[in-house]
């Protein structure tokens, strides 16, 4: 049974309430669904026409389904790895940039970075795509969505990125200066690596919100995963079963990358654990100095 | 910028219609999100199953797929309504998801002598969730909840894309596709409705946060 602090360890008489309250939920669980079911099932839901193109070979459309879904989703996976690789090089800019800037400039950054955090990834990218044209800058759908998501995703980064550099312990910004390092040098060599380190986690999670934003290239004609299956759609009038696909295919991939951060998470979590001696004063790992704290593990 | 002033009125009624799709999602979300914390916590394992995967399905979902399942899928299961509704339906759904996690973590913050003490004196599991655990989980746990409800309110841009008829989004949509104005000042005037909402309500957020703080 379960250590949870929250309730004891159950008795005779708490395991049959326990019992009872399992049989009820499934009882109502099962019910649900065979209300849904039902429902389904009268609607003619369940028919073979309408899944079969997607789950039958032999199906006539069953080739061309799944050639368009493969495209769309190549298209939503190339996106969404511009949008993130270029997210991740002005973030960490933005970042080394607010915490280096001199006071009188700062809040321009500051200002920037909250302005960006405001607006609703959505408007972001169909700002790009309606305003960008209206100045000469023609561009494929592609790099509309990714200019937009890399606007947003990049001061997220740069505060996951400042995060991660004021978590460190001062006296690693302190011993890095009186070795003589230059504050750029501080910054490459020391913080930046445990910066990346610690916020591991965290950017992996960005993935998953990245991922799941590149469906939003459909309001501007972007021909990624939700777009298609709309064109699905009205081809073969299935859309329950269609966004169904596409549901647990973004749900296996997120979920995927989401035990991924929680797996580097209690990695990184364990490995600090390793470094401490044994009077408990940590111990830098010597990676950290020539600058590859972070390439082991990204 | 004139075009701000000459469609005052549509810019004030797609804000309105913005903070109340957003009213009804915040209330629906807050009450889903916690029921489907308790269930996560609950010593009742199906109850357990169903918070786990409810979270798994909607935080690892888009949203738009999410729309597009209640706009479809509802009818299909015999529940009809407005559109609007529907925008909403699914903003509570994958929002709760998200405010469960942080309900959970805010559980999860609560020292354990503190769960200990109220089955010393004997309270029943839901006893001691609703009168010692919850009230001090949900303190805790504002800072997540308030960015969790920020990044609803920007997502409801999503429900007006997806044609939620209205809303500063499809205001913005009108005016630059059916009426051919030039985008800038239209956009920029939506980008200032949405900072006039996110904006105090982060600063409000702020100091929602350090009133309930608890000082440990």
């Amino acid at each position: 049974m379960s250590t949870s602090v929250l309730y004891d360890a159950p008795g005779p008489k708490a395991k049959r309430r326990v019992l009872f309250f399992s049989v009820l939920a499934g009882i109502g669980v099962l019910a649900v669904l065979y209300l849904v079911y039902r429902q389904l099932d009268k609607q003619k839901q369940f028919d073979e026409a309408k899944w079969s193109p997607l789950f039958d070979p032999t199906n006539k459309d069953f080739e061309l389904v799944w050639q368009r879904l493969g495209e769309a989703l190549t298209a939503t996976l190339v996106a969404a790895a511009l949008a993130v690789v270029f997210s991740l090089v002005i973030g960490t800019v933005l970042a080394v940039t607010r915490v280096t800037a001199a006071p009188w400039y700062r809040w321009a950054v500051v200002g920037l970075i909250e302005l960006l955090r405001g607006i609703p990834v959505v408007i972001m990218i169909f700002f790009v795509a309606r305003v960008l044209p209206e100045y000469g800058v023609d561009l494929e759908p592609l790099w509309f969505l990714v200019i937009g998501l890399t606007l947003y995703n990049s001061v997220v980064i740069a505060e996951i990125v400042r995060a991660g550099i004021n978590s460190l312990p001062r006296g690693q910004k302190e011993a890095a200066e009186s070795l003589g390092l230059t504050r750029g040098q501080t910054l490459r060599l020391v913080l930046l690596p445990q910066a990346f380190r610690a916020m591991l986690p965290a950017l992996i999670s960005q993935l998953v919100v990245v991922l799941k934003d590149t469906s939003l290239g459909f309001i501007i004609s972007y021909e990624e995963t939700v777009r298609v299956a709309g064109q699905i759609v009205q081809v073969l009038g299935n859309p329950i079963q269609t966004y169904l696909v596409i549901a647990v295919i973004f749900i296996l991939v997120n979920y995927a990358l989401g035990r991924l951060a929680v797996y580097v998470e209690r990695r990184l979590s364990r490995g600090k654990k390793t470094l401490k001696t044994d009077d408990g004063a940590a111990v830098l790992p010597a990676n950290v100095l020539t600058g590859e704290g972070a390439g082991g593990v990204m | 910028m004139n075009v701000i002033l000459d469609n005052f009125d549509l810019y004030r009624d797609g804000f309105l219609k913005t903070l109340l799709i957003c009213a009804y999602a915040i209330v629906g979300s807050l009450v889903l999100g916690t029921v489907m914390a308790a269930f996560r916590v609950s010593p009742v394992p199906p109850l357990r199953w169903i918070g786990t995967s409810w979270v798994n399905v909607f935080r690892n979902c888009p949203l738009t797929v999410v729309l597009f399942f209640c706009a479809f899928g509802l009818p299909e299961l015999g529940i009809n309504g407005a559109y609007f509704w529907f925008g909403v339906a699914g903003l509570v759904l994958y929002t709760s998801a998200f405010v469960c996690e942080a309900v959970r973590s805010g559980i999860n913050s609560v020292p354990a002598g503190q769960a200990e003490a109220a089955r010393a004196v004997g309270l029943t599991f839901s006893q001691s969730l609703s009168s010692v655990i919850l009230p001090q989980a949900l303190r805790t746990v504002v800072p997540p909840l308030g960015s969790v409800i920020i990044a609803m309110i920007k997502n409801s841009a999503i429900v007006g894309a997806f044609g939620v008829g209205g809303e500063l989004f499809a205001v913005s949509d009108t005016l630059t596709s059916a009426r051919g104005e030039a985008a800038l000042p239209v956009l920029t005037g939506v980008v200032i409705a949405y900072l006039l909402i996110t904006i105090p309500g982060g600063l409000f957020l702020g100091w929602l946060e350090r009133k309930v703080a608890i000082a440990r």
